[in-house]
């Protein structure tokens, strides 16, 4: 029992006072950030990482308060769903369904602490599968050579755009802009500058902290900027939160379906290129065709509130065993906690498992407590995030930004990083009008200089020789799936997005 | 339309993009690949996935009037006066006049946005600098 002794060893490192008041801390913003509309959990952890970075915590503390942020905002984004039929984040969405509903029978209450319970069961079982799951895969990549990590990577850009990517060409261009962007500073084999422009501020390369809170955190300020209003501002009805504790037979009705949302939610998390929002909507659409004989599915159905939830938590547990395991993330956010590792020199990994072993079970040993903490917090205390959802979007997006510019100015202290993270927001802005997603670039620029020199590596083995890179049955089944994955969401993608979006469409949000 | 646009942009962007790493400097010391391939080969992504969205836009999206592009580009402005005069004004102070700005133009009333200005920039200031003891730019008031 290695894995029980290892466990044991997480918790030893988590319970300390210190990491246990930063779990708390990243908790209880994590689900004020996921429930505010327009900040998800993305945008919310990458306004994080410089305050954590700058802070100078340890590897370790930092990671906590980090993906305790992550955690807290999956649970917080229930809570304007329901409230609101605004989905907090986009993984919420599907919770907007029966969660509105509900609460307008006057229960929102139950909906609030049933949701939770089912966020709480999804979190827990995905964390257990983490530990048992991440394990596995590791012994798969110690098998991996250079040839296998390029075409790896490859299967990450590909299947980035995920099954429910409307446009397949904007994805692959948000990834080679990325892998572009990663391309600047000096190149690291041979010393030579590459796309500097004689700028001796672009040598070192674009920082990607400096891209990732420009893109996410900024451009969310240039987009309320430009609608103004602020949904949340425009039906600001008092809503009676009513009875906070459900009743049992509403527990019993819906336990089922959290344990098989858990399930499903936990594979689309691990698998490349699904993610959160897809978990939460494959869980929904399942109950719906298994449990919903009398119809009761979007008129206010519990199991219609519980399967999302559960989905959607259990997918971000998933999401980390890949991030942990290969050092590929497969989620936006789990791309931003990549960010969070590679600044504090940690390389994810198979050997991260041998290598920082306090590392990765503090972080497991955190994600139950985070888990426990947030379950506390959001049953008794659900009242006080109603109250935050009040402020509106005109006091909060210049909070943002100036805490934005805090954290990066405090990293290098230089105004050329505001410069540049300024042009990211703009860019930002614009390629979201577009309806380019956002996390190619973020995942191309701070994987594009890794993927390059396995390229370089492999064929420097090989002595010059391409052929090298198909060369193992490993790396063809890596580029056979990276394939499928790329051409499959061109023959169902549009179906599955179409569906997605019929009920709550919002145009450019962030993917999980 | 939109779409056409940028697709045309996108492949600007990759030959430039392809014509800068042709002109990369070699050094004598190189590995069997050397500094051009990968950027050559993202080139052509970029250039390929440029010319699939110009041949094939979706449709256009929905974009804003004149005056609210103004008032993006007006932010971008305030933004970046902000990002010069830090070092100058001080935290406090330039901190204070950008998000009352911000608050200004995204609806609050003038004396509204000055008070919650202030309040952005002194309270980042006791939770960031005077709690965390981060450290933040300094004028020449010394905060």
């Amino acid at each position: 029992m290695e894995t029980f002794a290892s466990l044991a060893d997480g918790f030893a490192i988590a319970l300390t006072w210190q990491n246990i008041l930063l779990a708390l801390l990243g908790c209880f913003l994590g689900t004020i950030m996921g429930a505010l509309p327009g900040l998800g959990p993305s945008n919310g952890v990458a306004i994080l990482i410089p305050l954590a970075f700058t802070l100078g915590l340890g590897a370790t503390p930092s990671l906590i308060l980090l993906t305790s942020v992550y955690y807290g905002a999956m649970y917080g984004g229930r809570i304007s769903s329901i409230l609101l039929n605004i989905p907090g984040d986009e993984p919420a969405m599907m919770t907007c369904l029966d969660g509105y509903p509900m609460a307008q029978k006057g229960m929102a209450g139950q909906a609030l602490s049933l949701s939770g319970i089912a966020s709480f069961v999804g979190a827990f079982f995905a964390t257990w599968g983490l530990i048992f799951l991440a394990p596995q895969l590791v012994k798969i990549a110690l098998l991996f050579g250079p040839a296998e990590y390029f075409a790896l990577f490859a299967l990450a850009f590909m299947t980035l755009g995920g099954v429910s990517s409307t446009n397949q060409a904007k994805s692959a261009f948000a990834a080679a802009l990325g892998l572009g962007l990663a391309m600047i500073g000096v190149d690291t084999q041979t010393g030579v500058p590459r796309f500097t422009f004689g700028e001796v501020h672009l040598y070192d390369g674009l920082d990607f902290l400096v891209a990732i809170v420009g893109l996410f955190a900024l451009s969310e300020v240039f987009i309320f900027l430009e609608k103004r209003h602020g949904a949340a501002d425009a039906d600001k009805k008092k809503v009676k939160v009513g009875r906070l504790t459900p009743p049992w037979s509403m527990i019993k009705q819906t336990t089922p379906t959290m344990l098989r949302s858990t399930g499903l939610g936990f594979l689309a998390g691990v698998l490349p290129g699904a993610g959160a929002s897809l978990g939460s909507f494959i869980s929904y659409s399942m109950e719906k065709r298994l449990v919903d004989k009398d119809k009761t599915f979007g008129t206010g159905d519990p199991r219609g509130i519980a399967a999302p939830e559960a989905g959607n938590n259990a997918a971000a547990g998933g999401a980390l065993v890949p991030m942990l395991a290969l050092g590929v993330p497969g989620s936006g956010t789990t791309a931003v906690l990549l960010a969070v590792l590679l600044s504090l020199n940690i390389t994810p990994g198979p050997l991260l498992f041998s290598q920082n072993p306090d590392v990765v079970w503090g972080l497991i040993a955190a994600l139950f407590i985070a888990n426990f903490m947030l379950l506390a917090m959001n049953i008794p205390m659900v009242g006080l995030f109603t109250r935050v959802l009040m402020v509106p979007p005109r006091i909060l997006m210049p909070v943002v930004a100036m805490v934005s510019f805090v954290g990066i100015y405090g990293i290098s202290g230089s105004s050329f990083d505001l410069l540049v993270m300024i042009g990211f927001g703009i860019m930002g802005w614009v390629l979201r009008k577009l309806d380019v997603p956002l996390v190619p670039i973020i995942l191309g620029t701070l994987l594009g200089n890794t993927m390059e020199n396995n390229l370089r590596r492999a064929i420097t083995i090989s002595n010059g020789d391409w052929m090298t890179l198909i060369d193992s049955p490993l790396s063809i089944g890596l580029w056979v799936i990276a394939i499928i994955g790329f051409i499959l969401p061109l023959v169902i993608g549009r179906r599955v997005k179409a569906q997605m979006h019929a009920k709550a469409g919002e145009e450019g949000t962030i993917s999980d | 339309m939109s779409d056409r646009i940028f697709g045309v942009v996108g492949i600007l962007l990759a030959v430039s993009f392809a014509f800068a790493a042709l002109a990369i400097e070699e050094s004598f010391l190189s590995d069997a690949v050397g500094p051009k391939a990968f950027p050559l080969i993202v080139a052509a992504v970029l250039g390929i996935s440029s010319l699939v969205i110009a041949l094939k836009p979706d449709a256009a999206p929905e974009w804003p009037s004149l005056d609210r592009l103004v008032e993006i580009g007006a932010a971008a402005v305030v933004m970046v006066l902000y990002a010069e005069l830090l070092p100058v004004l001080g935290f406090v102070i330039a901190t204070a006049l950008a998000a009352t700005y911000l608050t200004w133009r995204l609806g609050s009333g003038p004396i509204a946005s000055v008070v919650t200005g202030l309040g952005t920039s002194v309270g980042i200031y006791v939770v960031f600098h005077l709690v965390l003891g981060l450290s933040l730019a300094r004028g020449p008031l010394g905060f």
